[in-house]
C-alpha cells in the first residue's frame, strides 16, 4: 500500500524538474494524496510525508545533500535500503553515523525504509561540483584504471563508468568532496559500512593525495 | 681427550647442534622458495591481495557494475593464457590490460597457479527455472543448430582442462556477458588466432535464451 503511495509521490516529483516548483507543489500534492488515499490507506499518506521530511531536514529538500549529510537523490535504491538497515543495526559506525543516523533509524520500519529508498533513488541527482579542478584528471585516472604498481583496484569495475553504482554498490558521482574524502579516509581508520565489503582493503592503500584527487573527480561527475 | 670434552659442557654442545640445525632448515627453506619461482614472497602476497580485492578473497567472483569472474578452481593454463591475452590485446579489457601489462612471466605463472586449489561455494543468484534447459544444452548441445555439447571441451563436470576454462560455479552475469560479447572481446588479433576461435561458431549460433540457460546451469555447479 505504502509502496504505491510513494511511487505516486516520486512520479509527481519526477515530472516537475524545477526545485522551487517541487517545493511549492509538495504541499498541494500531499493534500491531494492524503485526501485521495486517506479513505483507502488511512496510515500511509501521513507516515510517508513525515518520514521524507525527517530525511530532508538534513539531506536537503531536493536531497542534494547538505554538509555533512550526503546527497541521496539518484542514490541506488538497494544501497539506501541496506545502509538504513546498517545504521539501525549499528553496523555502520563512523562518528556522524553514530551521532545522527543511529537515532534517525532507531524506529524506522523496514517498510518505510523501503519506501524512502524508492523515493530518494528516483529524484534526479545534481553534481556537487565542489572538488579541486586541478586534481580532477589525476582522480579520473585512478578511478578508471586503478594503480597496478600499487596494487590498487580500479573503482570503475564496481561503481560503474559514470560512478552511478549498481544494486548495493553506491553511486559516487556528484557527491560532495568533503563527504567523499571523509568516507574514503574512514575505510582505513577501522570504521565499517557493511559486514563484508571489499572496500577497507582497497581504500586503505590510498594516500591522502590520492583520496583528494578521487574525491575531486567524483564531485564533478554528472 | 678428557681435556677437550671437559672444555665443552653438555649445554654448549646442545646449543651448537641447535644453531646448526636451524641454519640447515633456513637454508632448505630459502632454496626451495628460490626454486619455485623468481617472485618474492612479499610481492606475490601483495599482488594476490590485489586480485582478491576484486575477485573475492576465495576467488569466488563478485557482482560489481561489471561482473567480476570467479577464479577459484580455474585451470592454470587458462588463467595464464588470459593474462597474456589482455597484455597482447587479443582480449579487450582496459582494466585487466592495465593490471596485467607489467606482470613478469614468473608472476603471471605464480598468480595463475594460486587459484587452482580454492573451492568456495558458487555465488548463486541465477534464475533457477533455466537450469534444466541449460543442463540439456551443456550435455547434448543443440544438434539442430549445429551447436556442440559444452561438455565435449569443458568436461562433463565443467571443470575444464588446460586452456579450456572451468565453468563450474562461474557467476551467471559473467558467462552471459562473455558469450554475448565473444566476437568483440576475444581473439581480437586476426593474425594471431588463439583458443578462443573454437568458441566462435558456437556463440554465433546460440540464442539469447540459450546463453542464459547454459549460464544459469553452470553457475550452480560445485
Amino acid at each position: 500500500m505504502s509502496v504505491i503511495c510513494s511511487e505516486t509521490f516520486q512520479r509527481s516529483f519526477e515530472v516537475k524538474g524545477v526545485k522551487a516548483r517541487i517545493m511549492k507543489l509538495t504541499r498541494s500534492r500531499l493534500a491531494i494524496l492524503v485526501i485521495s488515499f486517506a479513505a483507502v490507506f488511512p496510515r500511509a499518506g501521513h507516515a510517508e510525508s513525515l518520514a521524507i521530511r525527517n530525511c530532508t531536514w538534513c539531506h536537503g529538500v531536493s536531497a542534494q545533500g547538505y554538509n555533512p549529510a550526503p546527497g541521496l537523490a539518484g542514490q541506488r535504491r538497494e544501497y539506501i535500503q541496506s545502509q538504513l538497515r546498517n545504521f539501525s543495526e549499528h553496523t555502520r559506525d563512523n562518528p556522524f553515523s553514530q551521532l545522527y543516523m543511529w537515532g534517525a533509524t532507531a524506529n524506522l520500519s523496514p517498510a518505510t525504509a523501503h519506501d524512502l529508498a524508492i523515493y530518494f533513488s528516483t529524484l534526479p541527482p545534481q553534481a556537487a561540483d565542489d572538488g579541486y579542478r586541478a586534481l580532477e584528471e589525476k582522480g579520473k585516472a585512478i578511478y578508471q584504471l586503478g594503480m597496478p604498481d600499487a596494487n590498487t583496484a580500479a573503482c570503475v569495475v564496481c561503481h560503474g563508468p559514470n560512478a552511478e553504482g549498481v544494486g548495493e554498490i553506491p553511486r559516487l558521482g556528484g557527491l560532495a568532496y568533503t563527504y567523499l574524502k571523509r568516507r574514503l579516509e574512514q575505510w582505513g581508520q577501522g570504521y565499517h559500512a557493511t559486514a563484508k565489503p571489499p572496500m577497507p582493503g582497497i581504500a586503505s592503500k590510498l594516500s591522502v593525495e590520492q583520496i583528494e584527487a578521487l574525491a575531486s573527480y567524483l564531485s564533478f561527475v554528472k | 681427550m678428557s681435556a677437550i670434552s671437559s672444555s665443552f659442557s653438555f649445554g654448549q654442545i646442545m646449543n651448537l647442534i641447535k644453531a646448526t640445525s636451524q641454519f640447515v632448515i633456513l637454508t632448505v627453506v630459502f632454496s626451495a622458495t628460490a626454486r619455485a619461482d623468481a617472485v618474492s614472497k612479499q610481492n606475490f602476497a601483495a599482488k594476490i591481495g590485489y586480485c582478491q580485492d576484486c575477485h573475492g578473497v576465495s576467488g569466488q567472483g563478485y557482482r560489481g557494475f561489471y561482473p567480476i569472474p570467479r577464479l577459484a578452481g580455474q585451470q592454470t593454463e587458462y588463467l595464464e593464457n588470459q593474462l597474456r591475452a589482455f597484455v597482447e590485446h587479443r582480449r579487450t579489457n582496459n582494466v585487466m590490460f592495465n593490471v596485467a601489462h607489467n606482470l613478469s612471466p614468473a608472476m603471471i605463472r605464480a598468480l595463475a597457479t594460486n587459484f587452482r586449489h580454492f573451492n568456495p561455494r558458487p555465488l548463486g543468484g541465477a534464475p533457477k527455472n533455466l537450469v534444466t534447459a541449460g543442463k540439456k544444452i551443456f550435455e547434448d548441445g543443440v544438434p539442430d543448430a549445429n551447436i556442440v555439447a559444452c561438455a565435449a571441451c569443458h568436461g562433463p563436470d565443467a571443470v575444464g582442462k588446460n586452456e579450456f576454462p572451468r565453468l563450474a560455479g562461474q557467476i551467471y552475469p559473467y558467462v552471459v556477458k562473455t558469450l554475448t560479447n565473444w566476437t568483440s572481446e576475444r581473439g581480437q588479433i586476426p593474425g594471431k588466432p588463439d583458443t578462443s576461435a573454437v568458441m566462435q561458431p558456437v556463440v554465433h549460433s546460440l540464442t539469447k535464451s540459450q546463453i542464459e540457460a547454459v549460464a544459469a546451469y553452470v553457475s550452480y555447479l560445485q
